[in-house]
């Protein structure tokens, strides 16, 4: 519901009011901007030529950047595919008819969703080599994200699943199918295309956690960053501490930005799209509360 | 067990700092996130801008990279904030983006026939909004909120990288302990964890069920 519903056509009296009250906030917005550029620059920080090694290939910083942009894909990549395909088996074995089947599974899914990522991460790294498996940083923060994600994903299937309409299995199994063409014929390609909006939103969530790999030390975007602006410190002094920072955390955004507004197009084909006509409207935060997540945070 | 015992001040101390540090940006990401929702629907076009960009900003900049700013970006502009401080402003204003998202959708699901009829009934812009959408978008913001608040606790984990010695941060500290021992210090830390995020995932639900209205 936007501002219209909540008040009438403003008349003269409400218009002046609204008007005052623009003015005032663009000032505010304004006043903000220019106290955070005053103080920045007041100590140089705007100076064109610290934000040039930014896309000096000289300096060495934009391959720098590049490499290590490459390195947080590819944990990406390979967590994203790993929980999906885990997710799914996940989802499916929570949805069994067997309770040896679902109680375990169930617990899986909720351990992993219950405890931060970074403990599992932690786990892996620290606790796991006692026992005789040694884990690199890139193999402890892509199996830490698949843990986790998995998890997360399997919820979103389930809820894909359950928003099926119940007519769709009832017919299928009318026709002779087994359970697991029900599944796999039925049940599942329409779900897949319901939560795909969901789906390609929690690669968003899942590209902002490879940023936990700064804390074990894998040299993705962050720890990059954070190791130029060392190296930079030691040979300049501190002066491009904040455009190395400005400009990893720009790469993120981007992304980002552009992933979510995939999604939102998804979205929108998806509502228009008949052949996702017998899937009903599907309530996500339905997913017990117990731990909290397809917020995105 | 031993081991355990010895170390049990530590991780007691580390679950208190996870807890404070829990409430303090809880506080923080709540009255934030409030404003910024009413700013994302007032009529007022800068405000709404403001808004957006911050919500749009925070929800896909990783958490990591917003904990970089405050406390290696800040300094930059003059402004030196501690490690326990700095990482209460980085979940809290990272958190209160999502609060924001939450609130905002509960004032959307609202429906406009609720704000119609109060206009009609003559009802001014700040008593519909008091009397009628507001009580309405509170009650379906409980289950998304709560949801937003455990996700938070969790993310104060991230913390550990950047010098706050809260729970996760054990881990690394008690690394030397033999395996059985440092076992027991990962389950100390899971039921840590659980000891904040069960309980609100409890009160969550009876909130919801309390407050639940029938459509």
């Amino acid at each position: 519901m936007s501002a219209p519903v909540l008040f009438d056509v403003p008349g003269p009296k409400a218009k002046a009011r609204i008007r005052i009250g623009t003015v005032i906030g663009v000032l505010v917005v304004l006043g903000l901007i220019g106290i955070v550029l005053l103080r920045l620059d007041g100590n140089g920080q705007l100076d064109p030529a610290r934000w040039a090694i930014l896309f000096d290939p000289g300096s060495g910083v934009p391959q720098a950047l590049g490499q290590a942009l490459v390195r947080t894909l590819q944990v990406a990549v390979v967590a994203m595919v790993a929980s999906t395909l885990l997710g799914v088996l996940l989802a499916v074995g929570r949805l069994s008819e067997h309770r040896f089947v679902r109680i375990p599974v169930t617990t899986l899914i909720e351990f992993f969703r219950s405890i931060p990522l970074l403990v599992v991460i932690f786990a892996l790294y620290f606790v796991l080599p006692r026992f005789g498996i040694e884990l690199s940083a890139f193999a402890a923060l892509a199996v830490g994200l698949t843990l986790y994600n998995m998890a997360v994903l399997a919820e979103i299937f389930r809820a894909g699943i359950l928003s099926v309409d119940k007519g769709q299995r009832e017919a299928a199994l009318a026709l002779g199918m087994r359970k697991t063409q029900v599944m796999t014929l039925v049940l599942l390609p329409q779900a897949t295309r319901r939560m795909l909006p969901v789906l390609i939103a929690q690669i968003v969530v899942l590209l902002k956690d490879t940023s936990l790999g700064f804390i074990i030390g894998y040299f993705e975007l962050l720890r990059q960053a954070r190791s130029l602006v060392e190296f930079l410190n030691f040979n300049f002094g501190n002066i491009y501490t904040l455009q190395i920072y400005v400009g990893a955390g720009l790469m993120y955004i981007l992304i980002n930005v552009l992933i979510s507004q995939i999604a939102k197009l998804v979205e929108k084909r998806t509502r228009s799209n008949s052949k996702t006509a017998a899937v009903g409207a599907i309530d996500l935060p339905n997913a017990p509360v117990t731990t909290g997540n397809n917020s995105g945070l | 067990m031993q081991f355990f015992t010895d170390n049990f001040d530590v991780l007691l101390k580390a679950f208190l700092t996870t807890l404070s540090m829990s409430l303090l940006a809880g506080v923080l990401a709540l009255v934030l996130g409030t404003l910024l929702a009413a700013m994302r629907v007032s009529p007022i076009a800068p405000l709404r801008g403001l808004a957006t960009f911050y919500v749009e900003l925070f929800r896909n900049t990783p958490l990591t990279v917003v904990f970089f700013f405050v406390i290696f970006g800040l300094p930059q502009i003059d402004t030196v904030v501690g490690f326990f401080p700095g990482a209460v402003i980085a979940v809290g204003t990272y958190t209160a983006a999502f609060v924001a998202e939450a609130i905002r959708s509960g004032i959307n699901s609202v429906s406009a026939g609720q704000a119609e009829a109060s206009r009609a009934l003559g009802l001014t812009f700040g008593q519909s909004l008091r009397e009628i959408v507001l009580p309405q978008a509170f009650r379906t913001v409980v289950p998304p909120l709560g949801s937003v608040f455990i996700a938070m606790v969790k993310n104060t984990s991230i913390a550990a990288g950047f010098s706050v010695t809260e729970l996760s941060s054990t881990l690394p500290r008690l690394v030397n302990a033999d395996a059985g021992a440092l076992l027991l210090v990962l389950l100390g830390v899971v039921v840590g964890y659980m000891i904040i995020t069960l309980p609100m995932a409890f009160a969550v639900n009876r909130l919801e069920r309390r407050v639940a209205i029938l459509r």
